[in-house]
C-alpha cells in the first residue's frame, strides 16, 4: 500500500494514496460534517459543510473533493470554517422544517410523545418519519444551530405516492443530490434527475412523469442514500427506530446480497442493502421490498398437512413425521427420488443427499440446477475442470471487456448489472449478445441480436475472425490448452456467410464483436439461461469456454467464463451433491475411493450407480418406476418444461412430500405437506454464483409450526433408524462436510462470521479463491472443443410459425412463490405478458394490451400482449411467473443428451387472437 | 494545394477587389446592425444601385465597434478613400448614391470618417475619433473590413499565417512563445494561458480535447458574438494552434444557440476550411490532424463555467464541478482538455502571426495584450471597444464612451458582467487589469462594462444583478442556491421600503457566505455587486432603510409624484394623460395627484409642458398640496 501521511487538527495521520482529505479524516476518527457526501458516491461537494483550512491552499477546499496528499495540513474545526457551515447549514435549514433541530421543548419529549403544541405541522418536529435517524438532524447538532435568524420557506410540494414501496417528500429534500446521483451513477438507471434551477431545483422525474414511465427499477438505492425524511419506505414509515438488525444473505437470486434486515417486536420491518458484501450497499427491488411481505404473509404454512379423503388437514409434527417414515420405508432403493432445493442452505441440501443415500439407498437426488446450469457443470468440466463462475463478481467492474450473452443481467442478477455498469462507466467495452433488447444494450458498444439457438454458431463465427486475423493468444493456447488443432478443423464450418445465415446478426458486427472481445484485456464473458437451456446448451457453454481459451482469458483476474447463477444457493446445492451423480465436492458416486470415504464416515452401504436426473425422475415416476418422492421447495408445476406431463408423473406417484413455506402448485398434489422456516427464521449458510459461502442468519423466530428442513429431514430420517442424523445446529452439519469435501475444507462458521470465504477453500489458514485456473486449469490443461451446429430441437413452421423464447422478470422471482405475495411487487407487474413484434401483432391483428392465447405442441395459455420492438419479427418472448399463465406448458422437454437440460428457451407457437370479449375486458 | 498556393490565390483575389473598378459598399451586418435595421439598408442599396444601374461589390463585413450609431455603411470608390457613414436609413440610400457614386460628393454631413489613406475635406480621419483614437485593435482589427463568410479574405489578410508557423515549431516553442506573450485568460480569470496549456500538454493519455468557449451569457455582453461574427477564422486559428501545441485532435466549439449567425459563420468558416486542408486529417500535409464540432448550447450562463460546460456537452445538466481534477487532467470525457474562451483563441492568432515580442508591447508589466468590452449602460457612446490593458477608466468612459448621456454625472461603472462589482468614481484613474479590478471588489469577468449615472439607484441595480445570478444559479450548492435567494428577498424588501437597520448587517454576512462557501465563480462572484455597493455606497442602503427614501428616486415604492399648487395652471394635460384617472382637476383649477392611485409612470412628468414645470418626483419627502382641487387663482403663483 502506498502509504501518505499528513496533519489534520495538528494530529498526524496515516492514509492510502488516492482517498480524499474527508475518507483520511473519518477513517482517522476525525468528524467532519457532511450531507452530500456518501461513501458509495463519487465526491459532489454540493452542501459545502465539509469545508477545511489547507496551508498553501486558496479559500475553503471541501474535503469530500480534496485529494489528501504527502505533508498535507489539514484544520477541520477553525472558528472562520465553524462560523462558515454554521452561516451555510442556516441556509440549508430555511427550506427545511426545523422544529426537530431547533424546538425548546427537544430534549422533554419522549419517544412517543406527538408534539402539536410548539410548531406547526409542516414545521415538523417527531411527526418527520426520519426522526431519530435523520443525518441533518445529527449535522445540525453538531454544527450547534439553535435559531434561524433568515426567514424559512416550506415549499409545499405534494408529496408523491407513485412507488409501491416509497413516498417522496420534497418538501424534506435538501438536494444533496445522493438520490440523483445513485440513480445515474451507480444503478445507471436515472430516473430521477434535478429539475429547474437556481432556488426553483427539485428532485423529480423528466415531465413529472410516474416513476414506472421514466425508467425506475424500484431498487431503493435512492431512499437507502437519502440523509433526510424526503425518502422513505411507505410500509415502515412510521415503524421508528427498529429494536435489531440481523445481517443475512438475500434469499432471491444467486448474487448473495447481504441484507440488514431490521427487527420490531419479533418481525421483520425493513430490509436494507448492506454497505458490506459483495452487493457493496445495493440490492434490487426484490430483496429490498420483497422479503418481510411474503415472511410474514398470511398464507405461510404453519403446520404440517396431510391429505385425508382429498382434503389437506393439520395434524402434529409427530403424527406427520411418523406417517411419512412410515410411508417411505415402503419405497427404498430405486422407486423413491429426492428433488432437492436450490432455494435451502448448504447445510439442507447436504442433509437431504446424505438422506436419499445413507437412508433411502439411492442416488435419484437433483434438483432444478437441471433446468438453469446443468450444461455448465457438464461443459465447463470438459473445458476447464470446473463447472463454476472462474472469476468473481468484483472483478466484473474492473474489466476492459465484457461479453454478456444469453443473460438479461439487470433484470436476473441486478447488483451483477451494477458491476456491469461500474466496469462501462469505466472505459470497458461491452458487448451484448441477446435476441431481445434488454436493458443492458443501453450501455453497449454492440448489441447482436442473434436468432434464439444460434450462440454456437455466433460464438464459433467470432472465434474464427479472431484465428484469421492473428487476434488469438498463442503461446496461452500453446502452453494451457490441448486439442486446439481438432478444434481449429471445426471452424472451417463456420464461414461468415453461413453465421450470418443461421444467427441473422450482419457480418460486420461479428467480425467487431471478435476484435473488440480479443483486443481489450481483461476480458470476460458473463452467460446466464440463453446459454444453458438449450438442447446443444453444454455445446454453447464449451463455444464461451473455447473463446477465452483462444484469447488467454482465464486465470487471471477480471476475465473468464462466468455463468451467473439463477438462484440463491444452486452453486450450494450442486457443491453439496444435491446431484445424481456426486458426492458432495463434486465426487463422484461411480468411484469407488470416493463411495468407501462416504460410507466409512456415514456409516452405511452405498449405491455405486449414479441416480436419475430431475427430468428422468419424473419421466419415471409417469411410467411407474418411482414411486415416493421427496420434494423440497422446488415448484416443478410451473418450473418445468410441458408442466401437463409434469402433473401426471405426480399424479402417478403413491407417495409425495412436500416441504414448502406456502402451498405451491406442486405441494397442492402432495400427500403429506410439512412447513419450512424461510432463510429469516433460521441459520446456514449460501453459497453464491462466485463460490462464496456465506452466513444465512436467524432474525427472527419460525413463523407458526414451521421447522428448518434439515431438522425435517433429520426427525424422519431417526424414525428409519438412521444414524447420523443427530444434529442441533448447522454449524454442526458444516462441521461434517468440511472435512468431506475438499474444497470447502477451511470452511467453518468461526471463520463465516467475520467474512464470507470463496472455495476452493481446502485448510482452515486458506483465504479462499478469487479466480480459479491461476496457474494450471484444475485438469490440468484447457482443453479446446470441437463443435458443430445443431438447430433447436424445435423450429417454427406452419402450424407453430412462431420461435418462443423465456426470460424472468426484474419483479417476480421464478414461478412468483414469494414475489407474488407481495402487494408492490404484484403492482409494478401483474400478469404474463407475451412480447411480440407490431410486425407480426399486425399480421395477426393484435393490439398491444389485448389477451392473447399462445399454443405449442404441448398445450395453450393466454396472457396480455406486448407489442414491442425488443425482438424481431417471428419472435416472442414469455416469463414463468405466473400460474395464471403457466408459460411452461409450452415449453418443450427435449433434452441436451450430454446434461440432460430441457429446450426452455426455444419451442415453436402460434400466438391466436381471442375473440371472447369478457376476457379483453378483464383486468388481472 | 500548398499554404503558399492558397495564399498567393487568396492575396490575388484580395488585390483584385482592392483594385476593382467597381464601387465597393460594405455594410455592417453583425447581429447589432441587423438589429439596427441593416437588412433593410442593404435591400434599398440593391434596389437603388439596379435602378440606376450602377455596378458596386457589396459586402456583408462584422461590426467595427460603433453601436451607437448603427447601421453603418461603408463606400469605398475606385481611388478614393473608404468613408463610413452612421446612422444609415433606406431614406438616406438615394441621395448617397446620388451625391457620392454618381456625382462625387461625398455628403461630408452624414458621414463619420474616412478610413485609410488620403483625406477627404471636411471628413475627419475615422480612426482618429476621440471613439477610437485611445484604442488598440488586435483581436478586432479584421472585423469590418473582411467578408467573415470568405477564407481567403481572412488568409490574404495575414490569416493562418499563425498556424503555418507553428507548424514549423516543436509545441514546447509554441507554449513557451504564448507565455512569452504574457497572455492570459480572457475569460475572466486570468490564468496564464500559456501555463494551462502546459498543464495540458503534460497531462497522460493521447486523447486530448480543446474546447472554445463561446457561451457569453453576461447581459449587456457581446464581445465573442461580434468577434465570431466578423472574423470567425481568427478564433478557429487559435484552436489550430493550440491543438497542435497540446496534442489534441478532436475539439469542441460550446456556442450558444441565440447566436444564430455567429453559428451559421462558424460552420461556413470550418467547411471552407476543410476544402483547404487546414481541418480533419493531416492539416496542410503534416501529422497533425483536428476535429472540431460545434456544441449548441441552450442559454444557462452557468454553461459559461468550464466544467459545467463540459457536462453540458457531455449531454448531462450543466452543472459545475469540483477542481481537482482540473480540466487538464481530467476534462471532456474525463480526458486531458484545455478549454479557452473566444477572445483567447484570436490573441493566440495574433501572437503566433506577429510575435509575441510584438504583442507584449501593449498592456501593463502583469496584464499584456489588448482586452474587448462592450462599453453599454449611460454613455454617450456605446459599442464593443478593444484597449490596451491598463487603461483608466476615465479614458474609456469619456474618451472612448464620450461621458455620461445628457451631461449627467456619473456614478458608478459596473465590470465584468452580472457578478461584477460596482466602482464608484474613486476608481476612475485606476488601471483597467486583472488585480486592480479583483482589488476594488469587481472582476474583468469576459469584458462586460456598464456606466451607471445619478439616476441609477445601486441598490435596485444590485437587486438586478442578483436576481439573474439567482436565477441563473445552477442549483447544486447550498450558498449559491439559498444563499442568493435570500439576499435577493432582503434587497427586495429593501427596495420596497420595509427594509430592517439589521438588513445590512446580515446581506453582508450572507454575501460573505455565498462568496467564500460555494462551489464555482458563479457563487463566488454572485455577492459582487451587493458587496461593492454596501462597500461604496453605503448610505444609499441606509436612506432606503431608514429614511425610506430612494436618492436616484428609482424605487418605485419610495417615490412618488406631486403637482406643485404654486407652480400648476389648471391646463389639464397631465390629467389627460394619466393612465390610471389617479389626477383630479379641471380647467384652471390646481391639479392633485391622488396617491392611492398613482402606479408612479411618470407621465405627469413628462407630459407637463417645461414652462410649468409643476410636477415633482421626490422621495423620502411630503409635499403639502390642497386637499380638493382649487382654482389656480386661489394659490399664490410664484
Amino acid at each position: 500500500m502506498d502509504t501518505i501521511t499528513l496533519t489534520i487538527n495538528d494530529q498526524e495521520v496515516k492514509a492510502e494514496r488516492g482517498r480524499t482529505v474527508l475518507e483520511t479524516a473519518l477513517e482517522a476518527g476525525i468528524y467532519i460534517p457532511t450531507l452530500c457526501y456518501h461513501p458509495s458516491l463519487p465526491p459532489y461537494g454540493s452542501c459545502r459543510l465539509c469545508i477545511v483550512e489547507i496551508e498553501g491552499m486558496r479559500g475553503l477546499p471541501t474535503a469530500c473533493t480534496t485529494p489528501a496528499t504527502d505533508g498535507m495540513k489539514v484544520q477541520t474545526n477553525t472558528p472562520q470554517i465553524q462560523q462558515l457551515r454554521r452561516n451555510i447549514l442556516e441556509l440549508v435549514l430555511t427550506e427545511h422544517p426545523h422544529a426537530c433541530f431547533t424546538c425548546d421543548r427537544r430534549e422533554r419529549c419522549g419517544p412517543l410523545d406527538i408534539c402539536l403544541r410548539n410548531v406547526a405541522v409542516t414545521e415538523r418536529c417527531v411527526t418527520c418519519p426520519k426522526n431519530g435517524r435523520c443525518e441533518l438532524q445529527k449535522v445540525v447538532d453538531y454544527v450547534g444551530i439553535r435559531e434561524l435568524t433568515l426567514p424559512y420557506t416550506y415549499k409545499d410540494l405534494p408529496i408523491e405516492r407513485d412507488s409501491p414501496f416509497f413516498d417522496r417528500d420534497y418538501n424534506l429534500c435538501i438536494l444533496c443530490g445522493r438520490c440523483v446521483r445513485v440513480c445515474q451513477e451507480i444503478r445507471g438507471a436515472g430516473a430521477i434527475t434535478f429539475t429547474y434551477r437556481g432556488s426553483q431545483a427539485l428532485v423529480g422525474t423528466a415531465f413529472g412523469l410516474p416513476l414506472q414511465e421514466v425508467g425506475c427499477q424500484f431498487c431503493g438505492a435512492c431512499v437507502d442514500v437519502c440523509p433526510t425524511g424526503a425518502l422513505i419506505e411507505r410500509a415502515t414509515k412510521w415503524a421508528g427506530l427498529p429494536e435489531h438488525i440481523v445481517t443475512t444473505t438475500c434469499p432471491y437470486c444467486g448474487v448473495g446480497c447481504q441484507l440488514d434486515l431490521e427487527i420490531r417486536k419479533g418481525e421483520i420491518t425493513n430490509a436494507t442493502p448492506s454497505p458490506e458484501g459483495v452487493n457493496r450497499g445495493q440490492a434490487c427491488v426484490k430483496g429490498r421490498f420483497g422479503i418481510a411481505e411474503f415472511v410474514h404473509h398470511p398464507e405461510r404454512l404453519t403446520s404440517p398437512l396431510v391429505r385425508r379423503n382429498g382434503e389437506f388437514v393439520e395434524v402434529t409434527w409427530m403424527q406427520a413425521l411418523d406417517l411419512v417414515a412410515t410411508n417411505l420405508a415402503k419405497y427404498r432403493g430405486e422407486q423413491f427420488g429426492f428433488v432437492a432445493s436450490a432455494k435451502c442452505t448448504n447445510e439442507d441440501n447436504y442433509i437431504m443427499q446424505k438422506f436419499c443415500r445413507a437412508v433411502m439407498g439411492t442416488n435419484n437426488i437433483d434438483h432444478c440446477a437441471r433446468l438453469c446450469h446443468a450444461p455448465t457443470v457438464a461443459g465447463l468440466v470438459t473445458s476447464f475442470g470446473s463447472g463454476a463462475m472462474t472469476n468473481s463478481i468484483h472483478e466484473i467492474g474492473d474489466a476492459a471487456c465484457i461479453l454478456s450473452i444469453g443473460s438479461n443481467t439487470t433484470s436476473s442478477h441486478p447488483v451483477i448489472g451494477v458491476e456491469v455498469t461500474r466496469a462501462v462507466r469505466q472505459g470497458a467495452k461491452l458487448i451484448v449478445a441477446n435476441p431481445r433488447e434488454i436493458d443492458l444494450c443501453r450501455f453497449a458498444d454492440l448489441w447482436l441480436q442473434h436468432r434464439p439457438g444460434s450462440d454456437v454458431a455466433l460464438l464459433m463465427g467470432m472465434m474464427r475472425v479472431i484465428i484469421d486475423e492473428g487476434l488469438l493468444d498463442q503461446s496461452f493456447v500453446e502452453q494451457r490448452c490441448d486439442n486446439f488443432d481438432a478444434f481449429r478443423d471445426s471452424l472451417k464450418k463456420f464461414d461468415l456467410d453461413f453465421v450470418e445465415r443461421v444467427s441473422s446478426v450482419p457480418q460486420g458486427l461479428i467480425v467487431e464483436a471478435a476484435r473488440i472481445y480479443a483486443t481489450h484485456k481483461p476480458a470476460t464473458i458473463l452467460y446466464a439461461m440463453g446459454i444453458t437451456q438449450h438442447t446443444h446448451g453444454t455445446d454453447n457453454v464449451m463455444a464461451t469456454a473455447n473463446l477465452a481459451m483462444l484469447t488467454g482469458n482465464v486465470g487471471k483476474p477480471s476475465t473468464g467464463v462466468n455463468p451467473l447463477r439463477g438462484q440463491n444457493n444452486v452453486q450450494g446445492a450442486c457443491d453439496m451433491g444435491a446431484l445424481p451423480n456426486v458426492y458432495p465436492g463434486y465426487q463422484a458416486v461411480a468411484n469407488s475411493d470416493i463411495k468407501q470415504k462416504f460410507e466409512s464416515a456415514w456409516d452405511c452401504s452405498l449405491s455405486a450407480t449414479p441416480g436419475l436426473t430431475l427430468t428422468e425422475i419424473f419421466e419415471a415416476a409417469h411410467q411407474g418406476q418411482i414411486k415416493a418422492i421427496c420434494l423440497i421447495g422446488e415448484n416443478p408445476m410451473l418450473s418445468d418444461p410441458d408442466s401437463k406431463h409434469i402433473q401426471e408423473s405426480l399424479e402417478k406417484l403413491e407417495f409425495l412430500v412436500v416441504q414448502d413455506i406456502f402451498l405451491s402448485e406442486t405441494a397442492r398434489l402432495a400427500d403429506v405437506v410439512l412447513p419450512a422456516a424461510t432463510f429469516a427464521e433460521r441459520d446456514g449458510t449460501f453459497t453464491n454464483t462466485e463460490r462464496l459461502v456465506q452466513r444465512v442468519r436467524k432474525a427472527i423466530e419460525p413463523i407458526g409450526d414451521s421447522k428448518p428442513d434439515w431438522w425435517i429431514i433429520c426427525q424422519i430420517a431417526k424414525r428409519l433408524e438412521a444414524k447420523g442424523f443427530d444434529f442441533e445446529h448447522p454449524s454442526q452439519i458444516m462441521g461434517e462436510i468440511a472435512p468431506l469435501t475438499p474444497s470447502y475444507g477451511g470452511i467453518s462458521y468461526e471463520r463465516l462470521e467475520k467474512e464470507g470465504l470463496q472455495w476452493p477453500c481446502p485448510t482452515p489458514e486458506h483465504p479462499g479463491t478469487k479466480f480459479l485456473h491461476a496457474e494450471t486449469f484444475t485438469r490440468g490443461k484447457g482443453r479446446f472443443s470441437p463443435l458443430e451446429y445443431r438447430p433447436p430441437a424445435e423450429l417454427p413452421d406452419e402450424e407453430y410459425p412462431l420461435v418462443l423464447t423465456t426470460e424472468r422478470s426484474l419483479y417476480h422471482f421464478h414461478t412468483g412463490t414469494m414475489t407474488r405475495k407481495v402487494k408492490g411487487l404484484n403492482a409494478i407487474r401483474a400478469v404474463e405478458l407475451v412480447d411480440i413484434n407490431p410486425a407480426d401483432a399486425a399480421e395477426l391483428g393484435i393490439a398491444d394490451g389485448e389477451m392473447v392465447r399462445v399454443v405449442s405442441r404441448r398445450g395453450e395459455v393466454t396472457a396480455r400482449a406486448r407489442v414491442t420492438e425488443i425482438l424481431s419479427p417471428g419472435v416472442v418472448c414469455m416469463s414463468f411467473h405466473f400460474a395464471e399463465s403457466p408459460t411452461n406448458v409450452l415449453t418443450n422437454p427435449a433434452l441436451d443428451p450430454i446434461s440432460k437440460i430441457p429446450e426452455l428457451k426455444v419451442c415453436a407457437v402460434r400466438v391466436e387472437k381471442l375473440n371472447d370479449h369478457w376476457i379483453q375486458g378483464l383486468d388481472v | 494545394m500548398t499554404f503558399e498556393e492558397i495564399r498567393s490565390r487568396a492575396i490575388a483575389e484580395w488585390e483584385d477587389l482592392e483594385r476593382s473598378t467597381k464601387p465597393r459598399i460594405l455594410v455592417g451586418a453583425g447581429t447589432c446592425g441587423l438589429a439596427a435595421g441593416a437588412e433593410a439598408v442593404l435591400a434599398a442599396i440593391e434596389t437603388e444601385l439596379a435602378q440606376r444601374n450602377i455596378e458596386a461589390i457589396i459586402t456583408q463585413v462584422g461590426c467595427i465597434g460603433l453601436c451607437y450609431i448603427e447601421p453603418l455603411v461603408d463606400i469605398i470608390k475606385p481611388r478614393h478613400p473608404r468613408i463610413s457613414y452612421g446612422n444609415v436609413t433606406p431614406e438616406i440610400i438615394p441621395r448617397l448614391v446620388e451625391d457620392y457614386l454618381v456625382n462625387g460628393n461625398p455628403c461630408p454631413d452624414l458621414a463619420l470618417g474616412t478610413i485609410g489613406d488620403g483625406r477627404i475635406e471636411g471628413i475627419p480621419s475615422l480612426f482618429e475619433l476621440p471613439v477610437l483614437k485611445p484604442q488598440v485593435r488586435i483581436v478586432l482589427h479584421r472585423c469590418g473590413f473582411i467578408d467573415p463568410e470568405n477564407i481567403n479574405h481572412y488568409i490574404a489578410n495575414g490569416g493562418y499565417s499563425g498556424l503555418v508557423r507553428a507548424l514549423g515549431m516543436k509545441p514546447e516553442e509554441i507554449i513557451e512563445e504564448v507565455k512569452k506573450s504574457g497572455l492570459r485568460g480572457r475569460g475572466g480569470a486570468g490564468f496564464p494561458t500559456g501555463q494551462k496549456w502546459d498543464f495540458c500538454r503534460r497531462a497522460s493519455g493521447t486523447e486530448k480535447y480543446i474546447i472554445c468557449n463561446a457561451d457569453e451569457g453576461d447581459p449587456g455582453a457581446f464581445m465573442n458574438r461580434s468577434l465570431l461574427e466578423g472574423d470567425p477564422h481568427s478564433v478557429l486559428e487559435g484552436m489550430l494552434i493550440a491543438a497542435y501545441a497540446i496534442g489534441a485532435s478532436e475539439g469542441y466549439i460550446y456556442c450558444r444557440a441565440e447566436y444564430p449567425l455567429a453559428l451559421k459563420r462558424l460552420a461556413i468558416a470550418m467547411g471552407q476550411m476543410e476544402e483547404y486542408g487546414l481541418l480533419g486529417d493531416n492539416i496542410l500535409g503534416s501529422d497533425f490532424s483536428l476535429h472540431l464540432k460545434i456544441k449548441e448550447g441552450a442559454g444557462a450562463f452557468v454553461c459559461g463555467e468550464e466544467t459545467a460546460l463540459m457536462a453540458s456537452i457531455e449531454g448531462k445538466r450543466g452543472m459545475p464541478r469540483s477542481r481537482p481534477p482540473f480540466p487538464a487532467q481530467s476534462g471532456l470525457w474525463g480526458k486531458p482538455t484545455n478549454i479557452n474562451n473566444v477572445e483567447s483563441w484570436a490573441n493566440v492568432a495574433a501572437i503566433l502571426q506577429r510575435g509575441a515580442e510584438w504583442y507584449a508591447q501593449y498592456g501593463t508589466e502583469g496584464c499584456k495584450g489588448t482586452k474587448t468590452f462592450a462599453l453599454v449602460g449611460k454613455v454617450e457612446r456605446t459599442g464593443l471597444i478593444e484597449v490596451p490593458l491598463g487603461i483608466a477608466l476615465r479614458e474609456v468612459i469619456y474618451d472612448i464612451g464620450g461621458g455620461i448621456v445628457g451631461g449627467n454625472s456619473f456614478k458608478a461603472v459596473q465590470t465584468g458582467g452580472p457578478s461584477g462589482g460596482c466602482l464608484s468614481s474613486d476608481f476612475l484613474d485606476s488601471p483597467v487589469d486583472y488585480e486592480s479590478l479583483t482589488k476594488a471588489g469587481s472582476i474583468m469577468g469576459s469584458g462586460g462594462m456598464i456606466v451607471l449615472d445619478e439616476n441609477t439607484c445601486v441598490v435596485d441595480i444590485a437587486r438586478y444583478f442578483l436576481s439573474f445570478t439567482q436565477k441563473e444559479s445552477c442549483g447544486k450548492c447550498v450558498p449559491c442556491r439559498v444563499g442568493t435567494r435570500q439576499m435577493l428577498g432582503i434587497l427586495e424588501r429593501i427596495t420596497k421600503g420595509e427594509g430592517k437597520p439589521e438588513d445590512i448587517e446580515q446581506l453582508q454576512r450572507l454575501a460573505e457566505t455565498v462568496k467564500n462557501g460555494s462551489l464555482c465563480a458563479l457563487g463566488g462572484t454572485a455577492p459582487n455587486p451587493v458587496l461593492t455597493t454596501l462597500r461604496y455606497f453605503r448610505g444609499e442602503y441606509e436612506s432606503h432603510i431608514n429614511e425610506k427614501r430612494c436618492p436616484a428616486g428609482v424605487c418605485q415604492e419610495l417615490i412618488a409624484y406631486y403637482i406643485l399648487p404654486e407652480k400648476c395652471q389648471g391646463c389639464q394635460i397631465c390629467l389627460r394623460n394619466c393612465p390610471v384617472d389617479a389626477i383630479r382637476g379641471g380647467k384652471r383649477m390646481i391639479h392633485i395627484v391622488d396617491q392611492d392611485k398613482c402606479v408612479k409612470c411618470g407621465t405627469c412628468l413628462d407630459v407637463c409642458p417645461p414652462r410649468f414645470s409643476a410636477v415633482v418626483k421626490v422621495s423620502g419627502e411630503e409635499v403639502t398640496v390642497p386637499e380638493q382641487p382649487v382654482p389656480v387663482e386661489s394659490i399664490k403663483q410664484e
